[in-house]
């Protein structure tokens, strides 16, 4: 109940009031996008310990659900953007036999996933269905304001999300089959259930994502959603803060999303060399993040 | 076309085994995943280039040139990254993240200092040289040109790279388990605390194989402008996954293993390239997902990877 006063309700209130004084709403949108997938990896990794190295797939598979019940069915955005998520939750679904694997191979076969994913979205011979390569253009529901409240709406859904994770039985029980899923499961927990709920709820929070991405962007091409980016993205912004925390995520994003904005954006390859540097250091030196470094100095984060 | 078809994809499959070989080394050995692979390959690809256009070298004297130079950089870069990684709590998972950190200072540094176009080497060079070693061995003129096998002809460069890659694939066979150094590789493989335990100098054996895996990578990338189309400073995250495609269809850490996978990978490459084009590139994800559904431990795996 603090954290829901302290962290999520100044967080959701500046994004939502933001756009009155600042005029890059574009820049504040994206760092919505990336606080919501950098938390829903932290659902997936932070409490299960599973790396999803094709995250993306979701937030693609979201984003495309959405344009083609819009496209083809006329459907209103709000609609679209549930159909947006039921699409990622159904891969999600599709998915969870990897879990029969562990470690390094399931982040491989999730990345393998995720651009199987891409290459069915972008072959030209589904061009009527998907719109192949050429990608999708919504102009008709383009409505950025709404878009925005509705990611606002996103953001806070997933925040409750994760103080729900770090404060209740299911939450732990999960923390516990991370940590040793043999002594986990002695201790009467359904492991396999878990896991697998833990596993839809953050490819939900990328379906939703993709979804209000799509509608804020209305023009994008396949391999902008399913960009490997916002897999690395979110989930070095995640370990920068620290995961299996609230504060961790957000504060990962608005530090090296922020140092992004300042430098990378008109020098990529100079932002590039100092990213991969930062992320060697990071692993090496810091390897539970931020909050890590927080907490040693004795401030206690949520 | 069909022999063509298998001929053309037996001689890719030993050049993907090739490209597998070396991350299937770093893995089998250290119990980390080197996302930085093909990026080590792309630098092979850009010295052989490099040697090529400034001092009009061969690509196969860079073979050896390649190997060595890139043994020699893995022995600081292992001691720099790798023993402070193992004393993680979850090295396999940060390993992900720390090599795909090193990939993009690469990448980086290789935009800086060489921007973003496409480069290649004219193919005739490696036949030409080819076509030299044959005349030489065999005491007759040989014409530089495609080369016939079983009445298909083939580009010189494809049987150049398939040969070659076969000659690395048959060293590294003698290296693990013909010498002594490779006994020793092969018990690190096996069990690492048994082998410290046993006295074997653990970090001495891994800075070895680190470097081998980057060696390889390197010669790999010397055929890379052959086989692979032109080189960019970005190509490496595709050559990664396809090697990670090889080697687990084979089963990580045996590079036996990965000889298989990299010819089941070769030769279904091809026959998809020949038969359904459009469809070939998502033909190395859903093998990989397949294969390890199906048979969690590779073709020609043993110990469980089931969580």
């Amino acid at each position: 109940m603090r954290d829901v006063l302290l962290i999520l309700v100044p967080l959701v209130a500046a994004f939502a009031l933001l756009p009155f004084v600042y005029s890059n709403h574009l820049l504040l949108f994206n760092f919505i996008i990336f606080i919501v997938l950098a938390q829903g990896v932290n659902v997936i990794y932070g409490f299960t310990g599973y790396l999803p190295f094709g995250y993306v797939g979701f937030f693609g598979a979201g984003a495309y659900g959405f344009s083609l019940m819009v496209l083809h069915l006329q459907a209103p955005p709000l609609l679209a953007i549930v159909v947006g998520a039921a699409a990622a939750l159904a891969l999600a679904l599709v998915l969870t036999p990897l879990f029969r694997l562990s470690g390094a191979y399931f982040s491989i076969a999730n990345l393998a996933a995720s651009l199987a994913v891409l290459q069915v979205v972008a072959n030209p011979n589904l061009e009527n269905y998907t719109r192949g390569p050429y990608g999708i253009s919504l102009s008709g529901i383009f409505n950025p304001p709404l878009a925005y409240a509705t990611a606002v709406a996103i953001l806070a859904m997933t925040l409750f999300a994760v103080i729900f994770l770090r404060n209740s039985k299911f939450g732990l029980a999960l923390q516990a089959i991370r940590e040793d899923a043999i002594s986990a499961s002695m201790a009467g927990i359904n492991v396999v259930r878990e896991r697998v709920i833990a596993w839809l709820l953050s490819a939900l929070i990328a379906g939703l994502a993709g979804s209000v991405f799509a509608w804020y962007a209305s023009v994008f091409y396949p391999e902008t959603v399913f960009s490997g980016e916002f897999t690395i993205f979110a989930i070095v912004f995640a370990l920068f803060g620290g995961t299996a925390t609230l504060v961790g995520p957000i504060l990962g994003v608005i530090i090296l999303y922020g140092i992004y904005n300042a430098v990378g954006i008109s020098t990529p390859q100079y932002f590039q060399l100092i990213y991969g540097a930062l992320i060697i250091g990071l692993v090496l030196f810091l390897p539970n993040g931020l909050v890590s470094l927080l907490r040693r100095w004795g401030i206690d984060v949520p | 076309m069909l022999t063509y078809t298998l001929l053309a994809g037996l001689l890719f499959g030993l050049y993907f085994t090739l490209i597998g070989l070396g991350l299937n080394l770093v893995f089998g050995v250290m119990r980390i995943v080197n996302l930085a692979h093909g990026d080590f390959l792309m630098l092979g690809a850009f010295l052989a280039f490099w040697l090529f256009s400034l001092f009009a070298i061969n690509p196969i004297p860079t073979i050896p040139i390649a190997f060595l130079v890139f043994l020699l950089l893995g022995f600081p870069l292992y001691y720099l990254l790798v023993p402070r990684l193992l004393r993680a709590k979850d090295p396999e998972m940060l390993s992900f993240i720390l090599f795909f950190g090193l990939s993009q200072v690469i990448q980086a540094l290789a935009t800086i200092l060489w921007g973003t176009s496409e480069r290649s080497i004219p193919g005739g060079q490696l036949g030409r040289a080819i076509a030299a070693i044959l005349s030489f061995v065999t005491g007759r003129t040989i014409e530089n040109g495609p080369i016939e096998i079983l009445g298909q002809s083939f580009p010189a460069a494809w049987v150049a790279s398939g040969i070659a890659s076969g000659i690395g694939v048959l060293l590294v066979y003698w290296y693990l388990y013909r010498t002594k150094l490779g006994y020793l590789t092969r018990a690190v493989m096996v069990s690492r605390d048994e082998a410290v335990a046993s006295g074997i100098d653990v970090d001495r054996i891994s800075a070895i194989a680190f470097g081998f895996g980057l060696g390889l990578a390197a010669v790999a990338g010397v055929f890379a402008p052959f086989l692979l189309g032109s080189i960019t400073p970005a190509m490496g995250a595709e050559v990664t996954i396809t090697s990670f495609a090889v080697i687990v269809i084979g089963s990580l850490g045996n590079p036996l293993g990965t000889l298989l996978g990299g010819l089941v990978y070769g030769i279904s490459y091809m026959f998809m390239q020949s038969y359904y084009s459009s469809w070939a590139n998502l033909l190395p994800y859903l093998l990989l997902i397949a294969v390890l559904l199906l048979r969690p431990n590779g073709l020609l795996g043993r110990q469980a990877r089931r969580a």
